[in-house]
């Protein structure tokens, strides 16, 4: 175990019976590693590889071969900067590589060109979190452990598929401005939102191109201390995120009561069982003997360069959401989801413009696609990859509010166009007959015989007993093959009865 | 001036076996270097900005275009050990 | 044309007999063939210049183009470290035995595009650290002056076979010293560029910031006539430079108005009697064809030995870790673990020497050791390069012998590292400081050649290049006598 990170002051018995007796707050910061969407690697011209056979995208530079020499992408250093701007960082005038030293297989060259004391752009903020620093990297290779073999004496053995390194890498690291595990998935997702947004990355954590450690500690509520922290490694969905982070606070909260003091170390957690784990052997990979990249000279950030991020900046999340509320009326609420969600709100935009007629309210628009359509869909499903086309929502929502079909059985027309695709929800209608009711149909007889026929719910409901329309309700509807209004039968009911 | 631990450490930071007489030869040899390129300490360079880069100019950046990768033969062509298309190495602990 | 006759033709000359009809390039690269080939099988009776040694003019495509490339297949010797495709590239290591790259280096590929015919792969201390070629792990070389010697190092298997004649010219690295050195001791011409000049991609590195390709000929003219087709900006090199000038064939006579800046610290104690001789009587000349000769101060030129063995040291580490024994090379076997395996491997494959500076340099770089060893190297280069440009504010040219003495006997250094890095003295400030530098033999002490260095600022490599012709010129110097 490594030596804890604060004075030792902190550390005294007396400190730490204070400590345990003390409330504790939880500070936590995010290290995240962003794959960029450029067409090639970080420092070569091998193109990035997606699920392709071992080895088939590398070159003499990304092998390590010797006589190789890097040169750095300029698309990764315009996406960093771009990420730097959406940040408000402050965006260096020159920025310098530096070699970080460790041995392992998935190190190609034995060192990973990475930035130190230069990186690209220093503080900046998001969401109320401060940011520390950005800066460019080269992602490791992929090591997959497969057992035992033959071919190796001893131990078991490992592949090493080098597609995945040099693939450019950005690392936002945040000052320990969090202080919770579900503040800590709310800000991730904003700035998942946010890099989505920029287009620099697909940000997907169960693919890898959205990684995330985060960093731990207690402190005693409304103090400044800072605690020993602990690094938590590799949490690859937003569940596991705040599982993890929840378990650490829990596994650091019952050191500090029982006296104990925390090491600092570098955990795991597994999402299976829960169980956090010491990845041994970190504490002598530290002296990682960082000196400047002598293969690359300074990059210099002129102002044409940072003209030119600028001019590809899309509208972020924030300015998004106060757009689409201010244009649609839309609850502040309803517009943030939309906004920080780019897929919902892209499509929700989509089906908008779509020019669906009847136009569709954009706040029931919304509903609809926040509510109706995601819960049909599987967990983080993007709505433009399902079979629902945005335009052919759009037309169901617009003939929901020209009452044309009732909430109901437009729901049912929802499953269908979930499962099956189509774009005329019309024609769906019209072939199940399930176009709400019309002038020509007598709902007040049909209210009136189902009045009768629930005696005793509508004595129920004429006493005040609300709840008690159910089954009159039902018999309307089985009686309308689910076309009626469901309000217009509420308001026919009580007017039968004189309420 | 360096000893038999601080070689064993840097000897591990480097991945390089030593022998016992081994550890004892570089412990003088490089105690000896060293006196020698301690000299520098003797100089006033407390104004004096490092040299990281020779030449006095900023880096020439590479156009985001694809060029052609090496086939996997030739990129495994002189790998030690091969398997699954990859290269087999024995496996890191933990 | 006869054997003899064609053979004593420099590059140079044997291009104009080209030209003029009287001889054939392939004739020559067949003439040198047989001589480096008779070299590489003599084994322990050569001078083992070579690890590589070609079967036959590679076929450039020339004759069917009906094109005349400018170098016309004449043959050379390319230092081991230069990646060329397919051919074993070793940098003079174990751990690379039989590596054949997929690549060729670009300073190979220019010269060859331009007509140049791969003769052979020379031999050179391991990894380019050395300074005698005692460093191989394929064998020492000799000096064709007297094979009792080195020939200096690292690229001692391209001075030797130049200065033997088993080769027109030859491709070396420089990185403290290693052309400008061994061109010394062998009694040759060898130039380090500017950095950047020379682009490095596909040279196996040892040390980043300092290592720079460069030729090693019978004359001045030669040189130039190679390195012109070496230099270009390189798009694969991040730190190569384009070249404001195109190298030109050297024209000078005389060194009227040319002021040469002999520094103290360079020229002082730790210079051997007969090689102070030699270059004072170089100086002599030099003011005969006019030259104003000047003392100068390089006051930090003491300590760049020092800053050089901790700056190189600590680039080679990093350098030198890609070699893992996980994708290409040298694995040690029945290793237990991956650990094992990485020492092992690394313990096997480097030598003596190798080990030594990969350990010196992470000793450098590591934590609680960077500000006093690394950091402060690096202020110590600023210095020098500093100095440098301060003294040619007032002379064109610094001049210095490039080695504090002629060829020492083999094993005569290698029990004391710090008494073989003494052999850089003279050559590693202009190293730290970027500069180009040439040698040229300027004499005998006791039968064997001293070298003359001289240096110039960034990018003078023309003007170097013409005062080292004039000065070639006036003292004549004959290293017919090393040629086998």
């Amino acid at each position: 175990m490594a030596e804890p990170r604060v004075s030792d002051a902190l550390e005294s018995a007396p400190v730490r019976a204070a400590v345990a007796a003390a409330e504790l707050e939880p500070v936590i910061g995010l290290e995240i590693h962003v794959q960029l969407r450029t067409a090639t690697k970080m420092f070569c011209g091998c193109e990035l590889s997606f699920g392709d056979e071992p080895n088939t995208h590398t070159c003499a530079v990304c092998l390590g071969l010797p006589g190789s020499l890097p040169v750095v992408n300029e698309r990764a250093v315009h996406f960093g900067l771009m990420i730097g701007i959406a940040l408000g960082s402050h965006l260096a005038e020159r920025s310098i590589f530096h070699r970080k030293n460790y041995f392992y297989p998935d190190l190609p060259k034995g060192y990973q060109i990475s930035q130190y004391d230069e990186p690209l752009c220093r503080g900046g903020g998001l969401g109320g979190v401060r940011i520390h620093r950005v800066h460019l990297e080269e992602d490791a290779a992929k090591l997959t452990h497969i057992g035992h073999s033959g071919r190796i004496h001893g131990s078991d053995a490992s592949v090493v598929d080098f597609n995945r390194g040099g693939t450019p890498l950005v690392e936002i690291v945040t000052e320990p401005d969090l202080r919770s595990p579900e503040q800590a998935g709310e800000w991730l997702r904003l700035l998942r939102a946010t890099l989505r947004r920029l287009g620099v990355s697909d940000v997907n954590m169960e693919e890898g191109s959205l990684r995330c450690d985060a960093n731990i500690s207690l402190r005693r509520a409304g103090t400044d201390e800072l605690g020993t922290k602990t690094e938590l490694k590799n949490m690859n969905s937003f569940r596991f995120l705040e599982r993890g982070i929840r378990a650490e606070i829990a596994r650091q909260e019952q050191v500090l009561r029982s006296g104990g003091a925390v090491a600092a170390e570098t955990l795991h957690f597994d999402p299976v069982s829960g169980a956090i784990t010491s990845l041994r052997s970190k504490e002598e990979a530290h002296d990682y003997r960082y000196f400047p990249e002598p293969d690359l000279l300074p990059v210099a950030i002129d102002e044409q360069m940072i003209s030119a991020a600028r001019e590809d900046m899309p509208e972020l999340p924030a300015e998004r959401a106060e757009r689409l509320a201010r244009e649609g009326n839309l609850h502040a609420d309803t517009a943030q989801l939309l906004a920080f969600r780019s897929e919902l709100g892209d499509y929700y935009e989509a089906a908008l413009q779509s020019g669906a007629d009847p136009v569709p309210p954009p706040q029931m628009l919304a509903n609809w696609v926040t509510g109706d359509l995601v819960s049909r869909l599987g967990d983080g499903e993007d709505p433009a990859s399902s079979r629902v086309e945005a335009a052919a929502l759009a037309r169901l929502v617009g003939l929901v509010s020209a009452k044309q079909v009732n909430v109901g059985a437009a729901r049912h027309v929802l499953d269908r166009l979930v499962a099956e695709g189509g774009s005329d929800p019309s024609a769906m209608i019209a072939e199940e007959g399930l176009a709400a009711l019309g002038a020509e149909d007598d709902l007040a007889a049909i209210v009136a015989a189902a009045l009768e026929a629930n005696a005793d719910a509508a004595e129920r409901v004429r006493d005040g007993n609300a709840k008690a329309i159910g089954p009159i309700v039902g018999h309307v509807m089985r009686e309308t093959k689910g076309r009626a209004d469901g309000q217009e039968v509420t308001r026919l009911v009580h007017q039968q009865l004189g309420i | 001036m360096i000893d038999r631990d601080e070689v064993l450490h840097v000897a591990r930071l480097a991945r390089l076996a030593l022998s016992e007489e081994e550890i004892e030869t570089m412990a003088r040899e490089l105690s000896a270097v060293l006196d020698h390129v301690a000299r520098i300490a003797e100089l006033d360079l407390s104004n004096t900005p490092p040299t990281s880069h020779v030449v006095e100019l900023t880096g020439a950046l590479r156009p985001d275009v694809p060029r052609p990768c090496l086939p996997r033969e030739l990129a495994l062509a002189q790998a030690p050990s091969v398997a699954d298309g990859g290269f087999l190495v024995p496996s890191p602990q933990a | 044309m006869s054997d003899a006759e064609l053979l004593a033709l420099s590059a140079a000359g044997a291009l104009a007999a080209i030209a003029a009809g009287e001889l054939a390039g392939g004739e020559v690269f067949d003439a040198y063939l047989k001589r480096a080939r008779g070299d590489h099988e003599a084994g322990v009776d050569g001078l083992n210049c070579f690890t590589w040694v070609a079967r036959g003019p590679a076929d450039d495509g020339s004759s069917e183009r009906g094109d005349s490339p400018a170098l016309a297949g004449l043959p050379l010797a390319v230092k081991d470290l230069f990646c060329t495709e397919g051919v074993p590239s070793q940098s003079g290591s174990r751990i690379l035995e039989g590596y054949l790259p997929p690549y060729t280096a670009t300073a190979v590929s220019r010269l060859t595009a331009a007509g140049a015919g791969l003769l052979a792969k020379t031999n050179q201390d391991e990894f380019a650290m050395g300074s005698s070629n005692e460093n191989s792990a394929f064998g020492p070389v000799l000096n064709p002056w007297d094979r009792e010697r080195v020939p200096g190092g690292s690229s001692g298997g391209s001075a030797a076979a130049v200065a033997a004649g088993l080769a027109p010219w030859a491709l070396g690295t420089d990185t403290g010293g290693s052309i400008r050195q061994p061109a010394a001791l062998c009694g040759i011409v060898g130039m380090k560029p500017t950095y950047g000049l020379v682009s490095r991609y596909g040279m196996i590195a040892f040390a980043s910031s300092l290592d720079q390709a460069g030729p090693l000929t019978r004359d001045v003219t030669d040189a130039a006539l190679l390195l012109s087709h070496m230099v270009g900006q390189d798009p694969c090199d991040a730190t190569s430079l384009a070249s404001p000038e195109p190298i030109r064939t050297p024209f000078g006579e005389s060194l009227a108005g040319v002021r040469l800046g002999v520094p103290d610290e360079l020229t002082g104690e730790g210079i051997e009697a007969g090689v102070m001789e030699s270059f004072n009587g170089a100086l002599d000349s030099a003011r005969e064809l006019g030259a104003e000769v000047e003392r100068v101060k390089l006051p930090h030129a003491p300590h760049a030995l020092s800053a050089y063995y901790v700056l190189a040291p600590a680039e080679c580490s990093s350098n030198l870790a890609r070699y893992d024994g996980v994708r290409y090379g040298l694995r040690a076997e029945a290793a237990d673990d991956l650990l094992q395996m990485y020492t092992r491997t690394r313990h096997d494959g480097f030598g003596a020497e190798v080990r030594r500076r990969i350990m010196l340099g992470t000793y450098a770089l590591s934590s609680g050791y960077y500000d006093a060893y690394y950091g402060r190297a690096q202020r110590v280069r600023t210095k020098i390069a500093e100095d440098f440009r301060h003294v040619f504010g007032g002379v064109d040219f610094v001049v210095t012998p490039t080695s504090p003495t002629v060829a020492f006997k083999l094993g005569e250094r290698t029990a004391d590292p710090l008494s073989m890095y003494y052999s850089d003295y003279c050559t590693v400030p202009m190293s730290l400081a970027g500069i180009p530098a040439l040698s040229m033999p300027c004499g005998l002490s006791e039968g064997l050649p001293v070298g003359f260095q001289i240096s110039g600022p960034a990018f003078s490599e023309n003007r170097l290049l013409d005062a080292a012709r004039a000065l070639e010129r006036a003292l004549a110097f004959d290293g017919g006598a090393a040629r086998v």
